[in-house]
């Protein structure tokens, strides 16, 4: 029990994908110029993940170690597609805004590298948890730095307005204030570490 | 379980399995999900096509046409033309946004809806609200009409209020709502039902009765000078 | 005049790693020395005008002809990967001196995702929106993508270069290794922002 609340937890904490292991930056710096679209982003990479992790963790023994990483990025791609597929046909919008960043979700390097350091080496439940921490860290990541994004460069936060009207420090939402707001959050979580 | 071994049966059944399983899956799927995508997005035309037009009931959109490299959506009530939408592009800042503009009978501006954009967030991506702001009746530019309010920013010497220090998104976007108007106002439905353009209409009163007739194509020439002078105004927006 | 637009836009305006946040690991991960940073910058240029034109084609003459564009995201990581493979065995075998130099990277390169970002955005045709009079073919796009490439090189050498110097710097605790890094980035993403509108 304790070891499948600390697979858990491990991705949300200690080895969180974005401000510990510094993973998938792409995404990261891209889509969250507003809480819900980094929401989106980190949760259609959860499903990935965790759906990934499970399935390799179980094809595991039938897939000979030479050829592991092709079968790996089979597997991976069709979860990526499956995504594609059903954001297009039940969430247009979220998929016009995320657009190239949700296919690109095959190179996101936390999917392979997950399946590779731990579902290839874990049972399925196990890797289903260590999926479904890291997930949830990358999209707390995600959101968190999406709110931040949003609300200094907007005055919103999840599209409500917090501050006055004509407010906006817009180069926030802009890409030089993707790594700015990064830097920061990450410099503070840094500092709560230690 | 022991893991196989990497010899080359193995090797290629392994993957010939994975990547059949994962062909098959995803063919289901996509055979699945095919009715709803091509559902949303004829419902995302749809949509933008009646919210740019006026609210009337028992309206009929007509197969679209096009013209000058635009796509026309003509929406007729009883067989009656009543309004158009015009489906245009135009470069803006970041790149080529794509535009949906509502005109009524009489070439005014019901309303537009920004449909594809590359605009900077936070100031050119304004223009999918900034010009059909009600308030300001300054950068408002629905219910008026390029033929009485010249459609140029302040700036340049027209009557719309630019985007606050987005002048070149404002000069794009009112550049497609001209060349939109135009196409519209070219087009020989709106001639033979009776233009906007007070002029052409007194000349013509009497001609444009029911259904088009030799005097009604005339009518249509009649307006080409106007058309021409709106074009004009075109070089000045650059 | 129109390529001198896609050369201009695709390094300068809308550079790949500024403005379009792809290949962030990599211009992360191998900008701590000039040298590495210009490797990785020539490994990258030469796979990704390569995979550029086989993904295109392949779009263009199979995914499109047979109505399979939902595959297109697991053909094209698969093609990319083999390619890479097929890069680095070729090269080995040629020009032992140019493997030598860009060897290490060529590995690296598959999970790079502006290679693949770039070669959706050439197949789908959405990067000519960007840049007036530009058409989605072959050609054009061939040359935005060794274009985009050129502009990560750029970035990459840039982005060594300010962090050969940070290194001597003293930097306050809580902002060594990445935070600082991505501050950096930060301030040249906006020198770069200067850029918009150019084009």
């Amino acid at each position: 029990m304790s070891k499948a609340l600390n697979t858990f937890t491990n991705g949300l904490l200690r080895e969180n994908p974005t401000f510990v292991l510094v993973l998938g930056m792409c995404p990261t710096l891209a889509t969250t110029t507003s809480a819900i679209n980094g929401m989106s982003m980190g949760l259609a990479t959860m499903f990935v993940l965790v759906c990934s992790n499970v399935v390799i963790s179980l094809l595991r023994n039938l897939i000979p170690d030479k050829v592991h990483i092709p079968a790996y990025i089979v597997v991976i791609a069709s979860f990526v597609t499956m995504v594609q597929l059903l954001m297009q046909a039940y969430v247009p919008a979220i998929y016009e805004t995320l657009g190239l960043f949700i296919p690109l979700i095959v190179v996101n390097c936390i999917v392979l590298g997950r399946a590779e350091a731990f579902a290839a080496k874990n049972n399925a439940g196990l890797s289903f948890l260590d999926g479904l921490g890291m997930g949830l860290g990358f999209t707390v990541a995600l959101t968190v730095l999406g709110a931040v994004r949003e609300l200094l460069g907007t005055g919103m936060c999840f599209g409500q307005t917090i501050w006055a009207d004509n407010y906006g420090m817009l180069i926030f939402v802009l890409a030089p204030g993707a790594f700015i707001a990064l830097a920061f959050l990450m410099a503070v979580v840094n500092k709560l570490r230690k | 379980m022991k893991r196989l071994e990497s010899n080359l049966t193995n090797m290629m059944l392994s993957l010939t399995l994975v990547a059949l399983v994962a062909a098959a899956l995803l063919g289901g799927l996509y055979v699945m999900t095919k009715d709803p995508i091509d559902q949303q997005k004829k419902q995302k035309q749809e949509a933008a096509i009646t919210s740019v037009l006026p609210q009337v009931e028992g309206m009929t959109i007509a197969e679209p046409e096009t013209a000058d490299g635009m796509t026309l959506h003509k929406a007729y009530k009883d067989g009656e033309w009543i309004a158009t939408a015009v489906e245009t592009e135009e470069n803006g800042f970041g790149g080529k946004f794509k535009v949906m503009i509502g005109f009524d009978k009489a070439g005014n501006v019901v309303n537009y809806e920004v449909l594809e954009h590359q605009e900077t967030p936070g100031l050119g991506d304004k223009m999918t609200a900034w010009f059909k702001n009600t308030d300001k009746s300054g950068q408002n530019i629905l219910g008026s009409n390029p033929a009485d309010r010249q459609f140029i920013v302040s700036k340049d010497g027209g009557e719309v209020d630019a985007i606050t220090a987005a002048t070149i998104s404002s000069r794009a976007f009112l550049k497609a709502v001209n060349r939109a108007y135009n196409a519209v106002g070219a087009s020989p439905v709106q001639a033979a039902t009776g233009a906007s353009q007070k002029a052409v209409e007194e000349t013509i009163a009497g001609e444009t009765a029911e259904g088009v007739n030799n005097e009604s194509q005339a009518a249509g020439n009649a307006e080409t000078p106007c058309t021409e002078t709106e074009q004009d105004n075109n070089p000045q927006i650059d | 005049m129109v390529y001198f637009l896609i050369i201009i836009s695709a390094i300068f305006v809308n550079n790949i790693v500024f403005s379009q946040f792809l290949g962030i690991c990599p211009f992360l991960g191998v900008s701590k020395k000039i040298s590495t940073a210009a490797g990785m910058g020539a490994a990258v240029t030469f796979v990704l005008t390569l995979a550029t034109i086989v993904t295109y084609l392949l779009q263009k003459y199979v995914l499109v002809t047979f109505g399979l564009e939902f595959l297109q995201t697991i053909l094209f990581i698969l093609v990319i990967a083999a390619l890479v493979q097929m890069i680095e065995i070729v090269l080995k075998k040629i020009s032992p001196s140019l493997y030598q130099a860009l060897g290490v990277f060529l590995p690296l390169i598959t999970t790079n995702c502006c290679i693949l970002g770039v070669a959706i955005l050439v197949a789908d045709g959405t990067w000519a929106a960007k840049i007036p009079g530009a058409e989605a073919g072959l050609l054009q796009g061939t040359v935005f993508a060794l274009a985009t490439a050129v502009g990560f090189a750029l970035a990459l050498v840039l982005f060594a270069g300010i962090r050969e110097q940070l290194a001597m710097s003293k930097v306050p605790k809580t902002m060594e290794g990445t935070p600082i890094a991505l501050l950096t980035a930060g301030l040249l993403a906006m020198a770069f922002m200067g850029f918009s509108g150019v084009v």
